[in-house]
């Protein structure tokens, strides 16, 4: 309804025009002599191509598809410019990860330590332990009686008749405050021997110090830490990480307690939280420290920095999807652009020279008609992912080979309008001026099929784009680490990634739809542009 | 007549030959089939021959080693005598595989053809008779749109919406996971159910082409002379419209029709990949990527022909609906 009335008005409008210009004509020859060719009197006509274009710019639909394809241009060639990041760049993140930090196991079994100087050989520290479980407090080993002397829970002393003795069996584990000193077995022996009694404090008689020890089993000796003593040993995972005294003691604490995580602030002042694991089947606690790790930025949901987010290999979405753009619609220009050259080419020679070499030609055009080229390129993908072709000669191929499918179409539509147009009376001027064949083919008759070519180039740009999409889609087009609009909606044939992160394949389908169908919308436009016979 | 279809016929053979050739030649020289993938798997295990004796026994094993026109030659003569080999890929003849699989693209393909002119031809009839309306531009952006949908994108958007939102269908597949269990009337719903999305997926593409087709040559027509004396005798607008604009129209629309009849039994290749349906093109897929020779060539050849068998419908039904049209 719209459009009728805004019609009307136009109509209107240059009726009021014209009505005016006669006016003037009338009233011209007055004022500046009959035949004098002034503004005024000639007639205004716009040139072809103006025409084309009044008629191109009416029609709304082609216009909006204009502004499209123009964005889509922006978008991808100075969008890549524009953009802070790089087509590749990679993007990292921190994330918390629970590591595995320190093992963990009580000790249950005796230890044995021998005295200086002393023999304590594994056959008597076997003979110790039966003696203990058999309530003996006497072990002989080859005619030497070995007598075994509970000092304390869970710790005994071994000693010969004479009374010396030669090593001690235990199960609370003393280890060294001080890295790489080792303890002497008077200091284990006297610690041991108050701790397992409950005492606080001891002295040895050879040094003379006196220590003392906490409810924890921390030794002390004027203020510095000595030993820890505990029923558990623990153990760093990995030989880079140093197990502060700190650290263990309050992990015994956590192991006595039954408790599944604890938080340590370690002597850099970072406080992390670690979580215990007990494992039945090895009979030990593994313990995790919850840090930050440096990891891709994977599928990052859209922010500030990454606007659309980030991709599975943690590049920003919103510059893959500009240099894909680039990617997309290079590979559509060049594809056509090639299909333009050979079937101008070969449709020319046809139309032209008619008779055999039309014959030949157009048998050629059907048999390349007759190939199903989406198999074809599919098998050519495959092929080219088997022998592993470098990813920027096989987008160069890409094009070739889809290329070199398109033309018999572009063949046929030459032919068929230079068959019509070579009987004209013009082509008869040409020839009869002596013009080269050359010439009368690419120089007059060629230059009237352009609008047709122009019309089908636009249409065939958009079905090249989907072509590509679709083989980098399938993994069979432009592959990493180029992006492609194809490409990078690879992704969602991960289901995961289909349910959860629209914005991994949702924009760039939509740019694809949009750059297609504002290439029709344009050809549309255009077609209905070039035709002389449409109303509009 | 009888001449014409058997001189079109002749010359659709002679052009299979080419295009044949020209695929098998492409096939060959292709050194990723799935001879050379076993003779490398096989050239790795320990104590093995090496990778180029078993690729040459195998080739010998498979009839491969012979010079490329010879090996072509005996090609046209299994497939025109009807022994097309074994699949490479699949392991059973290629023709008990194509039998599997060919009916469902099939039945697929109806289905979606039938919806597609039951869609397309009356809102193009619309379209054109209400040119430059409202209507008529929305129905060609609606056109226009679903010939630029990326099937995959639009597949994975029917996937999100009715899979994964709504849940109303499964993924992947053609059969659901009790499919075993179900009565036989269950399996057929099952069946039906699962080819819901594949077959609006397609039908949403296609329907674009066919609906711009019409009202092209609705447009056509109704610029015709005897469009005009019809007004002029003063007929009612429905009258010229269905009884005298529609039936010209379906002169073109009838041949296309009955051309693309063959194109039912190609398969959606790529629609049956994306839903995993094991129709023709689901199949095909595979085995062309695998390298699978004997099915792909069976497979390229058979579209071929379909190609071809679609021109000459075409043709043929052009001079039959058409009285104008005298074929010579």
């Amino acid at each position: 309804m719209n459009d009728k009335k805004q019609n009307d008005l136009l109509d209107k409008n240059q009726k009021d025009q014209s009505e005016l210009r006669d006016k003037q004509a009338a009233a011209a020859p007055e004022q500046s002599g009959q035949y004098a060719l002034d503004d005024e009197r000639r007639v205004k006509v716009l040139s072809p191509g103006a025409m084309v274009a009044k008629r191109f710019f009416r029609n709304r639909i082609a216009v909006v598809g204009l502004a499209i394809l123009t964005a889509m241009f922006l978008f991808s060639f100075v969008g890549g410019i524009l953009s802070p990041y790089d087509e590749a760049q990679l993007f990292y993140t921190q994330t918390l990860q629970k590591k595995e930090y320190a093992g963990a196991v009580k000790n249950d079994d005796m230890r044995f330590l021998a005295a200086e100087g002393q023999d304590f050989g594994s056959i008597i520290q076997a003979q110790v332990v039966l003696a203990l479980t058999t309530n003996k407090d006497m072990v002989s080993y080859k005619g030497v009686d070995y007598y075994v002397t509970e000092e304390g829970k869970d710790f005994y002393s071994v000693a010969l008749k004479d009374g010396t003795v030669i090593g001690i069996a235990y199960k609370d584990v003393v280890t060294s405050s001080v890295e790489g000193q080792k303890l002497d077995f008077e200091f284990v022996f006297n610690a041991l021997k108050a701790y397992t009694n409950g005492e606080h404090r001891f002295q040895m008689s050879t040094v003379g110090a006196a220590y003392t020890i906490d409810e924890g089993g921390v030794v002390e000796a004027g203020g510095q830490e000595i030993a820890f003593i505990s029923r558990y040993v623990i153990n760093p995972i990995a030989p880079d990480i140093f197990l502060s005294r700190d650290f263990r003691e309050e992990l015994a604490i956590a192991l006595e307690a039954g408790e599944s995580s604890f938080v340590f602030k370690d002597a850099d002042g970072v406080e992390s939280e670690y979580f215990i694991e007990y494992k039945p089947d090895v009979k030990n606690w593994v313990v995790r420290q919850e840090t930050y790790t440096r990891t891709y930025d994977r599928y990052a949901s859209p922010s500030k920095e990454h606007w659309l987010g980030t991709d599975k290999n943690g590049m920003d979405m919103m510059t893959r999807l500009m240099y894909g753009g680039r990617v997309s619609l290079v590979i559509g220009f060049i594809v056509e652009l090639i299909a333009l050259v050979i079937g101008v080419i070969l449709g020319g020679l046809a139309g032209y020279f008619g008779d055999w070499v039309d014959f030949l030609i157009m048998r050629i055009v059907d048999i390349f008609y007759c190939i199903p080229s989406t198999p074809i390129i599919i098998i050519l993908g495959a092929a080219m992912d088997a022998m592993g072709v470098d990813p920027q000669i096989r987008m160069l191929y890409l094009m070739l080979i889809l290329g070199f499918l398109g033309w018999p179409s572009m063949a046929r539509l030459v032919r068929g309008q230079i068959l019509g147009l070579r009987e004209q009376e013009f082509m008869v001027a040409t020839e009869s001026s002596g013009l080269r064949v050359s010439r009368r083919i690419f120089k007059h008759l060629v230059p009237n099929v352009i609008p047709q070519l122009i019309v089908s180039c636009t249409m065939g740009i958009g079905g090249t784009i989907l072509t590509e999409a679709t083989l980098s889609f399938l993994g069979l087009g432009v592959k990493f680490p180029f992006a492609s609009w194809g490409n990078i909606i690879n992704d969602v044939n991960n289901t995961f990634v289909l349910q959860n992160y629209w914005f991994i394949w949702i924009p760039a389908g939509i740019l694809i739809l949009l750059t297609v169908l504002a290439f029709n919308l344009v050809g549309d436009g255009l077609r209905d542009a070039f035709d002389p016979k449409m109303k509009r | 007549m009888h001449k014409y279809i058997i001189k079109r016929l002749l010359y659709s053979l002679i052009i299979f030959f080419f295009v044949m050739l020209i695929i098998y030649v492409l096939l060959r020289c292709l050194p990723t089939s799935y001879l050379e993938t076993v003779a490398r798997q096989m050239s790795q295990r320990p104590g093995s021959k090496t990778y180029q004796e078993w690729l040459a026994q195998l080739e010998a094993q498979y009839g491969m080693d012979k010079g490329y026109l010879l090996g072509y030659l005996e090609w046209l003569k299994n497939f025109f005598t009807g022994n097309h080999g074994d699949s490479w890929f699949y392991t059973v003849p290629v023709i008990e595989k194509f039998h599997d699989t060919v009916w469902l693209s099939f039945v697929m393909g109806l289905i979606v053809l039938i919806f597609e002119i039951i869609i397309a031809i009356p809102l193009g009839i619309v379209a054109a008779t209400k040119q430059y309306s409202f209507t008529d531009y929305t129905v060609t952006v609606v056109a226009l749109a679903g010939i630029s949908l990326p099937t995959f994108f639009f597949a994975s958007l029917l996937k999100l919406v009715f899979s994964v939102k709504l849940g109303w269908f499964d993924l992947f597949g053609l059969v659901g996971r009790n499919y075993e269990q179900l009565s036989a009337w269950g399996q057929f719903l099952d069946k039906a159910h699962h080819l819901v999305l594949p077959i609006v997926t397609l039908v949403v593409l296609s329907i674009g082409s066919l609906m711009r087709y019409t009202r092209t040559n609705m447009l056509e027509v109704m610029n015709a002379d005897y469009i005009r004396t019809a007004r002029a005798k003063g007929l009612d607008e429905h009258t010229v419209i269905y009884k005298h604009a529609f039936r010209n129209t379906l002169i073109p629309l009838v041949t296309i029709l009955g051309g693309s009849l063959p194109g039912l039994f190609s398969g959606a290749l790529i629609t049956e990949t994306l839903y995993a349906i094991p129709g023709i093109g689901y199949t095909a897929y595979h085995a062309m990527v695998g390298g699978d020779i004997p099915f792909s060539m069976f497979y390229l050849a058979f579209i071929a022909i379909l190609t071809l068998l679609g021109n000459l419908i075409a043709d043929l039904l052009y001079a039959a609906v058409d009285p104008r049209v005298r074929l010579a």
